[in-house]
């Protein structure tokens, strides 16, 4: 296996801008000498030095808004988020400094970070370690929200992250680092605010994200075997959305099935259907469904936990029934 | 608790101050304090009746009583060069920092020609070209990107091998914030990381209506230093060759890789919180006793004492400094508004 897993191919994409620009620095809680809790940091600090790869004490809303600073003078800092559920204590730096500071210094600051970090309901880590804060930052200006999904989109996502010279709020999923595959050879870079088109098909359209895109490609299998074939597109960028690769399929397929981690009240569905609605009515022959996790705090018990995200076998239920009864 | 007492317990400290060796300054050193310490208190003043003229809105938080200390500050440093970071009451050290006043008063007025271009008004005054970091509406939060600036500083210097990056950063900040966690991390990271930071509270005793003392469990903020083995000083923020002389070794100990300062002015602002504050709290008698240390008068009172300014010289400045400032008002009156077709421009950095 000469794969390489999500992890070591975020760390690869953060080495390799970390040696292309050395402005380009990482901070947060055990990203240096512990390597980060994922390791996706592991040897960065011997490579580069403790003041590039700087441990901070557990001040989250400090560090991120130094992070700030450090960018408006000349920096790029990537801020590690240990559990992107901790930056609910960064939300003032996220909101008021990272996203909107630009705007309100009238174009006078740039302001390039990427905070990145794991996010998503793992395997009974607690309601408070299995946050989706996708849908609670999305609606701060003048930040991008980006979700990966694959080890090669990982590290094409984060090299474009680095670059970018806007806020990108960078979500990587707890239960994905382990996942390999072969990444392409030399400097590989994705779009940030395009989409990814995984499979196409005619009959419906299938719009997710982060780990629900493997739930999804689970569903599939069954779905295929039955003679339905999905159009299956990982959103990759939260915001903004890809509404040109959206509506383009929904022109195709007529049909959508939003398939999301996050909580059904105020999530990326509920935005994503309102835009469908107001751009794709007229392409629509039946009404737009979403699949999401249930509005409670994500209980420990490991049933308990499966009932309150979306199974595969949801999936396949709710697709068959869109395409068979148009529901 | 009663107020008096309060007001004795923040005079007293103010007395009993050992008059920590105020800057030495020369003549042309001393007209320039003077005329930004002027240029602060007059454009405030215009404000105020810019304000109640209908011609600015929002909220708007006046410098009034604390000048000696931008100014102190401010111009014992290097403008373009150092980093300055401000807070809701900002207008003055914006111009401390060299921002012209036509910018400053033009953002107040929300046009187009505004340091921060309309977009940010009273408590949002950036500028790049003048290093100003920003006014930071929230308490506290423009402390961690203060900390950022000087992150850099050190960053260049150590990690980019740059030995010309000796920039230090200001960061004010009132005494209410000083109950802040945001200033315990920062403290905390500054000192644990040797960062070229000066912290400058403002102690200007109130936190809109919350007296410090009901709102901290000691008073002496200067003292909380200790905690991270950071200097500290209190100083006279009522006398800007006192604040001056304190900024001045903080910056010797910033640029020479021994790390940040804890500077706590004790000083007082003659108007409300805001000029929506009905200011109801405050007694006659501490307003009266700060009046009487009035930092401008202050100044004058050195500088002619010293033989380094005549008053006559004093008032010809004053006059120019009123000029200046009914010249920025022209200007902010005249000004375009933003270009409604530019709403949502400077959302993202390619705008």
């Amino acid at each position: 296996m000469s794969g390489t897993l999500l992890f070591n191919a975020l760390r690869e994409a953060i080495d390799e801008e970390m040696a292309r620009d050395s402005h380009v620095c990482v901070m947060g809680e055990d990203v240096g000498q512990y390597g980060g809790s994922y390791k996706v940091t592991k040897g960065l600090f011997e490579k580069y030095g403790e003041l590039r790869v700087l441990d901070t004490p557990i001040a989250e809303n400090s560090f991120t808004g130094m992070a700030v600073g450090a960018a408006m003078t000349g920096l790029r800092p990537i801020v590690e988020g240990m559990n992107m559920g901790f930056l609910l204590l960064a939300f003032n730096q996220i909101s008021n400094n990272m996203g909107m500071l630009r705007y309100t210094s009238g174009g006078n600051y740039k302001i390039p970070t990427v905070v990145r970090g794991p996010g998503g309901v793992g395997r009974q880590l607690g309601a408070e370690h299995s946050q989706r804060l996708e849908a609670y930052f999305h609606a701060v200006p003048g930040i991008k929200i980006v979700a990966c999904s694959t080890p090669t989109n990982a590290k094409g996502l984060m090299k474009a992250a680095i670059r970018d010279d806007n806020p990108v709020l960078f979500f990587e999923h707890v239960l994905l680092y382990n996942l390999s595959e072969e990444l392409p050879k030399g400097d590989y870079v994705c779009s940030l605010d395009q989409a990814d088109l995984v499979k196409e098909g005619k009959d419906v359209t299938i719009l997710t994200y982060s780990r629900m895109r493997h739930h999804c490609l689970k569903a599939l299998e069954t779905l295929e075997s039955n003679g339905v074939d999905v159009e299956l597109i990982d959103l990759i960028s939260l915001k903004p959305f890809d509404m040109d690769t959206i509506a383009r399929s929904i022109r195709k397929t007529h049909r959508v099935v939003i398939v999301e981690e996050c909580m059904k009240t105020g999530g990326i569905g509920a935005e994503l259907i309102a835009l469908i609605t107001e751009q794709c009515f007229d392409d629509l022959d039946a009404r737009p469904v979403r699949l999401s996790s249930q509005d409670i705090p994500t209980p420990y018990n490991g049933k308990l936990e499966n009932l309150t995200i979306i199974q595969p076998h949801q999936i396949v239920d709710v697709v068959n029934r869109i395409v068979q009864k148009g529901i | 608790m009663t107020t008096a007492l309060n007001q004795s317990e923040h005079a007293e400290r103010l007395s009993s101050l050992v008059s920590a060796m105020p800057a030495e300054i020369d003549r042309e050193i001393g007209l320039d304090l003077f005329r930004d310490m002027t240029l602060g208190r007059r454009f405030e003043d215009k404000c105020a009746e810019m304000y109640y003229r209908g011609k600015m809105f929002g909220f708007v938080h006046l410098y009034n009583g604390q000048e000696a200390v931008s100014t102190g500050v401010i111009c014992a440093m290097k403008r373009k060069h150092d980093w300055f970071c401000s807070t809701y009451r900002d207008h003055v050290h914006a111009l401390s920092a060299g921002v012209p006043a036509r910018e400053v008063m033009s953002e107040l007025f929300g046009k187009e020609t505004g340091c921060s271009k309309g977009r940010g008004g009273s408590m949002h005054l950036f500028s790049q070209e003048h290093h100003l970091l920003g006014g930071y509406a929230f308490i506290g939060e423009g402390i961690p990107v203060a900390l950022g600036a000087a992150f850099s500083s050190r960053y260049k210097r150590d990690a980019l091998g740059d030995e010309r990056s000796d920039a230090v950063t200001a960061a004010f900040f009132g005494d209410g914030t000083c109950n802040n966690g945001q200033f315990f991390e920062c403290l905390n990271m500054a000192q644990l990381w040797k960062l070229p930071i000066i912290f400058v509270v403002e102690n200007n005793k109130w936190a809109i209506g919350m007296a410090h003392d009901r709102a901290t469990s000691d008073p002496e903020i200067w003292r909380k230093a200790s905690a991270f083995g950071m200097a500290g000083e209190e100083v006279d923020g009522m006398d800007v060759l006192a604040v001056r002389g304190a900024t001045l070794r903080a910056l010797e100990r910033a640029r020479s890789g021994e790390g940040p300062t804890l500077i706590e002015c004790l000083t007082y602002r003659y108007r409300g919180h805001s000029l929506a504050d009905p200011d109801e709290l405050r007694e006659a008698e501490e307003k009266e006793f700060w009046a009487k240390k009035d930092p401008l008068k202050k100044l004058e009172k050195d500088l002619t004492d010293k033989k380094l300014a005549s008053q006559d010289e004093l008032r010809k400045i004053e006059k120019e400094i009123d000029l200046e400032v009914q010249d920025s008002v022209e200007f902010a009156i005249e000004a375009n508004e933003p270009d409604q077709d530019e709403l949502t421009k400077y959302i993202w950095a390619d705008d």
